[in-house]
């Protein structure tokens, strides 16, 4: 399925809620920790046993307060809230959350790409324990009962909502990555989307280009991946796109992404906030930060990824598009470094966006990379010999010289390289016709054939420069 | 002043709260809500401009608790206190749909 995108308008809002790295649990002293022996991580609140009163853990109003300011948000006084619901996995029957005043409200997001994305919100809450269908292959419609684990009951979550300003599949994932370095680098999550401590539900809804009105939105729950949240989005657009234009109406409903078919399947219609009965949670106090708090924090904020690729843009010139990868690599800091040393800006993050996939780079000497690539510019080195000696300093630590010179790379005399051009010319006629006709695609064939004939140690630049040369 | 509830609402407010009221206790509870709504509305009544919203009479902000772990309960011990228990977790009837 694919949508005529002149005619139509994907809107997607989306909803993350992140655990945070706290050692212990919101409201008690049980610890906060992946996994373990089932309900081991538990204490007489998080069962919800009667006398068990909630105390607000420190730590997870301090990240809540670090991820506020990281989106740009106002951190403001917050009050707790019950949402009332039944259900296995919540042993008190209420959810302690925070409703009509959250810790966050009202910030923004920048995209890699330059566009800039509201946050409505950002509140904690707790999160829930895990049930287990048994049975019936394990769905949950089929199963003869359920087991429960409430070693995640009552980890701190920060679930933070997004405005619907997304307006594609590409950019709601674009989102997620970036909220997930965000989170990262101020050390509130670990970002794993697969273990689930970072989750993504998401608000889809179409409309007619043009259309002012947003369209009736749908919830999609089970997206764990990012390639899932792109095919869950576009699959879901697709569906309402059908429905109106077979002269059907979209309801508002949670729809749950089923990876295995590709597809959204109708999980309920959708509740009325009213139908949790929401009130002030009276086991528990206000929270107010206080500008002092707020500014304590923000002082000792790491610098973010946003600001790390306008720095590096800034500093070298190469467009925001291309130095994103570099940031998520964490190369930044070391390609500044490099270029402090002398190395040409441009070559330098080539190399980082291209040749620095490996977890080793970051801990490659900056000086030694900058030696690299003015060997390079230099001439001493080709773009090819300069990428297999980088890739074996990422591996060995060593000095560009010495492994150039190990690996025999020398700069090539340029009469030896003008001799193989016009051997290799001779040798081939008619493909040297076509080239002087004018068919790009036979350059390839000329430079491969000096590449082989010089063992690689040839500068393709050169070559192609030749061959021009010779053409007249 | 706000519309009377009706036995309507209350039915579907202990249908959430999942309590199962006689048609006796549904006009007596309906009766009671009926009255608690109306002193609200006496309190809506009041010029309040200029009043501080107050979400609790404690002045009290910031009761927190160090991020430090304590003793965790005996899991036999408790799985001992559950109807039924398999694998270390609770075993509980089969639950229709997902948590919201």
């Amino acid at each position: 399925m694919s949508i005529d995108l002149d005619a139509w308008e994907i809107v997607v809002g989306l909803e993350v809620h992140t655990e945070l790295l706290t050692r212990t649990k919101l409201f008690s002293s049980a610890i906060n920790e992946f996994g373990g022996e089932p309900n081991t991580h538990i204490d007489p609140l998080t069962l919800g046993l009667p006398g068990s009163l909630p105390v607000l853990n420190e730590q997870a109003v301090e990240l809540a307060i670090r991820v506020g300011l990281a989106l740009n948000c106002e951190v403001q006084r917050s009050v707790f809230a019950r949402k009332n619901y039944f259900y296995p996995d919540l042993p008190k029957d209420y959810q302690i959350s925070q409703f009509d005043l959250p810790i966050c409200a009202e910030g923004s997001l920048e995209l890699p790409n330059g566009k800039v994305v509201g946050i409505e919100r950002a509140h904690l809450e707790e999160d829930t324990g895990k049930s287990t269908h048994v049975g019936g292959g394990g769905r949950i419609h089929d199963a003869q009962h359920s087991l429960v684990d409430y070693n995640r009951a009552g980890v701190p979550l920060l679930e933070i909502v997004g405005k619907p300003d997304l307006r594609s599949a590409e950019d709601a994932r674009a989102y997620v990555a970036e909220l997930r370095s965000i989170l990262v680098a101020v050390g509130a999550s670990d970002g794993k989307l697969e273990e689930g401590s970072m989750r993504v539900d998401c608000n889809v809804s179409v409309r007619r280009r043009g259309d002012a009105e947003l369209g009736t939105r749908c919830e999609i729950k089970n997206v764990n991946s990012l390639r899932s949240l792109g095919r869950a989005i576009e699959y879901e657009a697709a569906r309402q796109v059908d429905l109106i234009e077979s002269g059907e109406r979209v309801r508002q409903q949670t729809r749950h992404w089923n990876e295995d078919d590709g597809r959204t399947h109708t999980l309920r219609t959708k509740e009325e906030a009213d139908d949790y009965r929401y009130f002030t949670e009276p086991d528990l106090v206000e929270i107010d930060p206080g500008p002092e708090w707020i500014e304590r924090v923000r002082a000792v904020l790491p610098m973010l990824p946003a600001a790390r690729r306008h720095r590096l843009s800034t500093e070298t010139g190469v467009p925001l598009e291309r130095v994103a990868l570099v940031v998520e690599r964490g190369l930044d800091e070391l390609c500044l470094a490099a270029i402090a040393e002398g190395a040409d800006p441009e070559r330098t993050v080539t190399h980082a966006e291209h040749n620095l996939s490996d977890a080793k780079a970051a801990d490659l000497d900056p000086a030694k990379f900058a030696a690299l690539v003015q060997l390079e510019t230099g001439g001493e080195l080709t773009a090819t010999q300069a990428k297999t000696v980088l890739a074996e300093m990422v591996e060995t630590g060593g000095a560009p010289a010495d492994i150039a010179a190990a690996k025999g790379f020398e700069a090539m005399e340029s009469g030896e390289l003008e001799g193989i051009v016009d051997g290799l010319i001779a040798a081939h006629p008619e493909e040297w016709q076509r080239y002087c006709e004018g068919d790009g695609k036979i350059t390839g064939f000329f430079v491969g054939g000096v590449m082989k004939a010089t063992g690689g140690k040839a500068d393709g630049k050169a070559v192609t420069a030749l061959l021009q040369a010779r053409k007249g | 002043m706000a519309e009377r509830i009706t036995t309507e609402d209350v039915t579907k407010v202990a249908n959430l709260a999942r309590l199962a009221l006689t048609p006796d206790e549904l006009e007596t509870f309906t009766g009671q809500l009926a009255e608690i709504l109306e002193h609200a509305d006496d309190i809506a009544a009041l010029d309040l401009a200029g009043v501080e919203p107050m979400a609790r009479p404690l002045p009290l902000v910031n009761v927190f608790r160090a991020d430090e772990p304590g003793t965790p309960l005996d899991r036999d011990e408790v799985l001992a206190c559950a109807p039924v228990s398999e694998d270390g977790q609770f075993r509980v009837p089969p639950v229709l749909g997902e948590a919201p």
